[in-house]
């Protein structure tokens, strides 16, 4: 296995953290936040989400208007003040709070220890609290897709993966070129459409190929992006974020 | 000679995207260079190290650019071999031809050579009325189409064994059709090996420049490399100023890794070490050797620490193997003598980045050509970069790259601009998400090439800060 993702120290289980709820989840898909929280809740951890937060600055980064993703990211940082750990439900995000802000902040004060207190939400449930999960579910198949940041930068793929394998009930199966991009790439979907819906075509024949009724993945641009071409299709498979799968599953099938 | 230009990018793309055989052919090859690779480097932390060192290796040979340049020009001098230096390829080309020229050469053999295809040498020695052959055989077939290679170390990897023999019939004399692989490299082979006795000149590219001895190393599988530099009497090798490396020691580990990133070899089948001319007394050999070293655009990126680390590259090909989007869109589309990853953060350099600036944005970042890059090259960050300077405002101080701001929209410019203004006020924020929750009835169902194939998002009822908001609130009512 190749990983960019350094060996890290982790912290004792903490009363508190912070919840980064990304703004796509915040306009598009709150449920992810909200079972994201109610997961950490059960852990018995206290969730603060600062309402003062907005982006994390990625959208104008990637697209090379690095002073505005500056003043963005600069925002964010003010509204996570006290000392405890700080999880992204997004693997992209989190890879740009962990890994670019570093750059991008470079004369800012303690930004190393800013970054040093983000975990991706997979990372900090396997490696932070050691979280054993009980299976109330029935028996599924379910596929993974990991967003290209969540994997590289965060090491999300392993993560995600040990949570699964926790849930006796769900066999997790591998779809062909599981680890390829799914093409969103943020603003690359749009100024290079053509690319980026090739992709995304080729990564839902490959999870459509398993025929698994969700496909989990801890990233909702991935999954917007893929979701979107699925609807297109008119094919029912449908992600869903981690979060809502593990708290679904621990709590028994909604739809019993 | 079909012209595909780096400025039609948009354009080039559609039309090979919708080319099933193209796709299938590079599916298939791809699949196959990645397989190839990963079975070489089976074992983790022998990669990371001779990753790592291979990465400092080529670092401290750019940071010594300048002087190893010199020390090499002086060694190969010793040894018998002349140096020219080209700025431009234009330079490249003249000095070249004058080369040619003088000793009445009319006929050339090639090896393979991306410096070459760089300066256009073929078409220019052609206009002096010089026959080039290319004698790799991806490289003779790609010749044989007037098409230009879509890969770096495969050059008519777009193109499928029954393509190829269709090909043969229509330009090898006798020959019938067969799509077997044995036949048609017997029968290229067969018109290559006369060509190479007759020929007068031979032109080879380098892999390495060794400074400490006057050494050009040149790695290659067919032999085609050894004819050329060996059979004619003048022998003319041409390469970037990037390939000096600074002495013997750097050669094994770095060829380790060339060999086993771009086609999963141990080694390859030849490794050609060129120190000097024929000697008094020597029955065979060229009587001359010059080296060409082009800078073409590569002291721009020397110049800046950052992009510096374009020049580390030493032409392996795993990148584009590994590159999702080349895997897709095959090396023709972008219209650059160098495609994939590794094309879209050098060729600015060449080009500059009013011509060139579809190429950074033509990524989705993923990752998986640094992941793969055998000397470290942070290409996504270098994307980036590249990204900045094509939408920096041409006036702005200091230009780094030529064509800085040949990618600025105006109107894109107020986008960001705007964008940033609500992003980092709270109250903006909320009241802006808060409408576009209410308003999503008002959302077009066409967001122009998102919903090509996809459908439109759809915004939430309310957003997770009301949601957490309202919850905070009865929890506190409790």
């Amino acid at each position: 296995m190749e990983n960019s993702v350094n060996i890290r120290q982790y912290p004792h289980k903490p009363a508190q953290v912070y919840l980064y709820g990304t703004c796509l989840v915040d306009s598009f898909y709150p449920q992810s936040g909200l079972d994201a929280i109610e997961l950490l809740t059960k852990q018995d951890i206290e969730v603060i989400y600062p309402q003062g937060q907005t982006c994390c600055g990625q959208p104008a980064y990637n697209s090379g208007y690095q002073d505005q993703a500056k003043a963005v990211a600069l925002h964010q940082i003010k509204q996570f003040e006290l000392d405890i750990p700080i999880v992204v439900i997004s693997g992209s995000c989190g890879g740009m709070m962990r890994h670019h802000y570093p750059a991008l902040l470079a004369d800012e004060p303690g930004i190393q220890a800013f970054c040093d207190r983000i975990y991706e939400f997979s990372e900090f449930l396997v490696h932070v609290l050691n979280i054993q999960l009980f299976d109330s579910g029935n028996k599924e198949r379910v596929a993974l897709h990991t967003s290209c940041a969540a994997r590289r930068e965060m090491g999300a793929h392993e993560t995600s993966k040990k949570l699964l394998e926790q849930l006796s009930n769900v066999e997790l199966v591998e779809h062909q070129y599981e680890s390829e991009c799914c093409g969103f790439g943020g603003t690359f979907a749009v100024k290079h459409g053509d690319i980026s819906v090739a992709m995304v075509e080729d990564k839902t024949k490959h999870l459509l190929a398993e025929d698994t009724v969700r496909y989990i993945s801890g990233d909702w641009g991935c999954m917007m992006n893929i979701d979107g071409a699925l609807a297109h299709q008119k094919q029912p498979l449908r992600g869903e974020h981690i979060a809502s799968f593990l708290l679904d599953r621990s709590v028994g099938d909604k739809g019993e | 000679m079909l012209v595909i230009k780096v400025s039609e990018f948009i354009k080039n793309v559609k039309r090979d995207l919708n080319d099933p055989q193209l796709r299938e052919n590079f599916r298939g090859a791809m699949d196959y260079l990645m397989d190839k690779r990963q079975a070489a480097f089976t074992d983790v932390d022998e990669w990371a190290t001779l990753k790592e060192q291979c990465k400092r290796i080529k670092q401290r040979c750019l940071l010594k650019l300048p002087h190893l340049l010199e020390q090499l020009e002086e060694n190969l001098q010793r040894n018998g071999i002349e140096v020219h230096w080209a700025e431009t390829t234009e330079q490249a080309n003249e000095i070249i031809a004058k080369l040619i020229a003088k000793e009445h050469g009319k006929s050339v053999v090639k090896g393979k050579s991306m410096v070459s295809e760089e300066v256009a040498l073929n078409d220019h020695l052609e206009q002096q009325g010089v026959e080039c052959l290319e004698t790799d055989m991806g490289e003779y077939i790609v010749q044989l189409a007037k098409e230009h290679p879509s890969h770096i170390i495969m050059p008519a990897i777009h193109q499928n064994k029954s393509q190829i023999g269709k090909l043969f019939v229509q330009h090898i004399d006798g020959f019938d059709y067969s799509s077997d692989v044995d036949t048609l490299i017997k029968a290229g082979r067969n018109v290559l090996r006369d060509k190479f006795c007759q020929a007068d000149v031979g032109v080879t590219g380098v892999n390495f420049a060794v400074a400490e001895t006057g050494t050009l190393c040149l790695v290659e599988n067919e032999g085609n490399g050894r004819m050329c530099s060996t059979v004619p009497d003048l022998h003319i090798a041409i390469t970037g100023i990037e390939k000096v490396i600074e002495k013997l020691d750097d050669v094994p580990p770095l060829l380790s890794l060339l060999t086993r990133s771009a086609t999963g070899q141990a080694i390859s089948t030849y490794f050609n070490m060129i120190t000097h001319p024929r000697q008094p007394g020597e029955k065979d050999g060229p009587k001359a050797v010059h080296l060409v070293l082009l800078d073409n655009g590569r002291s721009q990126a020397f110049a800046d620490e950052e992009l510096r680390q374009t020049l580390q590259c030493i032409r392996c090909g795993a990148c584009m193997n590994h590159c999702p989007v080349y895997t897709r869109i095959g090396g023709h589309a972008y219209g650059t003598v160098y495609p994939g990853p590794i094309g879209k953060i050098a060729t600015p350099h060449m080009l500059g980045l009013e011509a060139t600036n579809e190429l950074p944005s033509a990524s989705s970042l993923c990752g998986a050509c640094e992941e793969v890059c055998p000397v470290g090259i942070p290409i996504p960050k270098l994307l980036l970069r590249l990204r900045k300077e094509s939408v920096k405002p041409r006036a702005d101080m200091p230009q780094t790259v030529k064509g800085q701001g040949g990618g600025r929209k105006p109107v894109e410019a107020l986008i960001w601009q705007l964008w940033a203004l609500v992003h980092k006020s709270p109250w903006l924020y909320r009241w802006s998400t808060k409408l576009l929750t209410r308003l999503s009835w008002l959302m077009p169902k066409n967001l122009g090439p998102w919903t090509t194939a996809r459908t439109a998002p759809k915004p939430a009822a309310k957003t997770l800060h009301e949601l957490i908001g309202e919850n905070e609130k009865q929890g506190k009512r409790k």
